[in-house]
């Protein structure tokens, strides 16, 4: 470090701002320690000591739906994120190796994609898939979160980067198909973009509010937000629910938080690249 | 090389492409054209509308477009959502902007903490804090109330119908700042460092260092960002739905998006859902397109 003047109104703007982002996340973590009671007449960052018991009340909420929903949210991020990644990297790779006919016109039209507002997906999507039976299904929420326009544009800009065309030329010579060379040589190459590829398709699964909303009406199939929504909605007329809402909240959100921290290195956000060189 | 191989080449990368492609037109491109299709048909009731045969549906030419237009809700929504934008891509945008900057700072200290702090709203889905924030603006929860009941002071409910549109506002604001940040961050990052130290040499300080060349510089993922947005803003969903049983200044039709669900899932008037879907789309593209292409010819313009 090279001896720099520290500027303590920089200092204490950044935690300001670091205070106002956790306070919310600070609440949940005390408020899930409090009784219904005590929810409403204790002072709000004052701890308590009912954690355990509102996590007994939250598993028994209905035979353990609660953790249903968990693992269902699981499926979807995780299932959804790892099939959106292939998909996108083969497409990426495609598109940064080969010059074929038609590519710019296939990269335009997917990129445009990025664009469209899922607003006017939501409802044809819904009665498209109603026509296969698929809605209230797995697949329902499954299904549409493969295609990621965005996923696949990070994917060519990563395999055009860290994929060099002698090496792919050399495993040609030497004998090795075009699936071979993409599965054994170029997809391990482009392995840390495609984690940050993954991370932004699971994060977004994870977060999803209106598709699982509108496809899904059985609760056994909810994923975290559909559900904690719903048990809010029931929290109106059954206020000793909402204990078992604001412990779920605090629950839904550490996985994302374990994994924000663990993979803290993949969380670069390069927007603009290649944006604006095009 | 055998022909195979060149015939095997130039098959290749639309195999690569072929999952992306057919996935992009089941659920992006197919519905799309759905919707457009639907927003120009209706249902016709023969009678009473009772028995078999007695609905068809029929072409509409551009009633269903006409319907949504003149729909007060609709206007009101269109309105809100206006106002509700203005209030957050600013805000957010310029306190991504600012804590960008700091970060980037040589001067400030405990870096590396805020920016874990600020990003982590990030990893809260819209609902989740949505619900945190619903419940810390309860006047029974919240801690600003009270020290309000301490001092006696009588300050009206934040969810009440003038300032609902602040709270909601404030839950999107907090959680897509962090993420903004991040990515103007990355572009800072990317700036060589020479170039400060040339600047420093001519005199410039940390702040007009800041805003003659760092801001500048980032200008294409502000541009970037601004867009993602407004696509957001113009699709706010989650945050109203989540906060309407803790008050009931949210109408069923508080955005233009809530009005489609209504119309699509309760009223089941897919017609006027997707002609208000589509008329939504248009403007996100004319929007964010327009913004696109201001941007670009300022920028044409600074080069010739």
């Amino acid at each position: 470090m090279t001896a720099k003047r520290s500027s303590p109104i920089s200092t204490a703007i950044l935690l300001v701002g670091a205070g106002y982002c956790l306070l919310p996340v600070l609440w949940v973590l005390i408020a899930s320690s409090k009784s219904g009671t005590e929810l409403f007449s204790t002072f709000t960052f004052a701890p308590s000591t009912h954690l355990f018991g509102n996590l007994a009340d939250l598993t028994q909420y209905r035979g353990g739906l609660f953790w249903r929903w968990m693992a269902n949210t699981a499926l979807y991020a995780g299932a959804g994120g790892l099939l959106s990644t292939i998909v996108s990297a083969a497409a990426g790779y495609g598109l940064a190796k080969y010059s074929f006919a038609g590519k710019q016109g296939i990269f335009n039209v997917l990129l445009a994609g990025v664009l469209v507002p899922s607003v006017v997906l939501a409802v044809p999507q819904y009665l498209l898939l109603a026509k296969l039976g698929l809605t209230n299904t797995y697949w329902a929420v499954l299904l549409p979160s493969i295609i990621s326009p965005y996923g696949i544009y990070l994917a060519r800009i990563y395999a055009a980067a860290a994929v060099p065309d002698d090496v792919v030329e050399a495993a040609r010579t030497d004998g090795a198909g075009d699936f071979r060379i993409f599965r054994s040589i170029a997809s391990p190459l482009m392995a840390p973009g495609l984690v940050t590829v993954f991370l932004f398709q699971f994060v977004a699964i994870w977060n999803n509010f209106l598709l699982p909303y509108i496809m899904l009406g059985d609760d056994k199939l909810f994923p975290l937000t559909v559900g904690l929504s719903g048990l809010l909605n029931q929290g109106a007329s059954q206020p000793s629910l909402y204990t078992s809402v604001i412990t779920g909240s605090l629950l839904s959100i550490l996985p994302l938080l374990a994994l924000f921290l663990t993979l803290q290195r993949y969380w670069k956000v390069d927007l603009a690249a290649g944006a604006v060189k095009t | 090389m055998s022909s195979s191989s060149i015939r095997r080449r130039s098959v290749a990368p639309y195999a690569f492409l072929a999952p992306a492609v057919l996935l992009f037109g089941a659920f992006l491109a197919l519905p799309i054209g759905y919707a457009v299709y639907l927003s120009l048909r209706t249902v016709k009731v023969r009678g009473l509308g009772l028995g078999k045969g007695s609905r068809e549906q029929v072409w509409a030419g551009l009633s269903n477009y006409s319907k949504a237009m003149t729909d007060p809700d609709f206007a009101a929504s269109v309105l809100r959502v206006a106002a509700y934008g203005v209030l957050v891509v600013p805000a957010m945008l310029g306190f991504a902007l600012l804590f960008a900057l700091l970060l980037d700072s040589p001067r400030a200290r405990a870096t590396k903490f805020a920016r874990l702090a600020i990003f982590l709203p990030y990893a809260v889905p819209a609902v989740i804090s949505s619900l945190l924030w619903g419940f810390l603006y309860l006047p029974s929860v919240s801690p600003l109330y009270y020290v309000f009941g301490k001092v006696g002071w009588e300050v009206p409910s934040v969810l009440g119908s003038g300032s609902v549109i602040y709270a909601v506002a404030n839950i999107a604001v907090w959680g897509g700042l962090g993420f903004n940040m991040v990515v103007i961050y990355t572009a800072l990052k990317a700036i060589p460092t020479e170039i400060y130290e040339a600047a420093k040499l001519d005199g410039c300080g940390e702040i007009s260092i800041a805003w003659r060349i760092k801001v500048p510089v980032v200008l294409p993922s502000l541009i970037m960002t601004f867009v993602f947005s407004l696509i957001a803003t113009l699709q706010v969903f989650a945050e109203p739905v989540t906060l309407r049983p803790l008050t009931n200044t949210i109408s069923s039709t508080w955005t233009p998006l809530m009005k489609v669900y209504r119309d699509a899932f309760t009223r089941d008037d897919l017609h006027s859902a997707a002609a208000t879907s589509v008329i939504l789309a248009v403007a996100t593209f004319v929007l964010s397109f327009g913004f696109l292409r201001l941007v670009q010819n300022r920028a044409f313009s600074q080069e010739n």
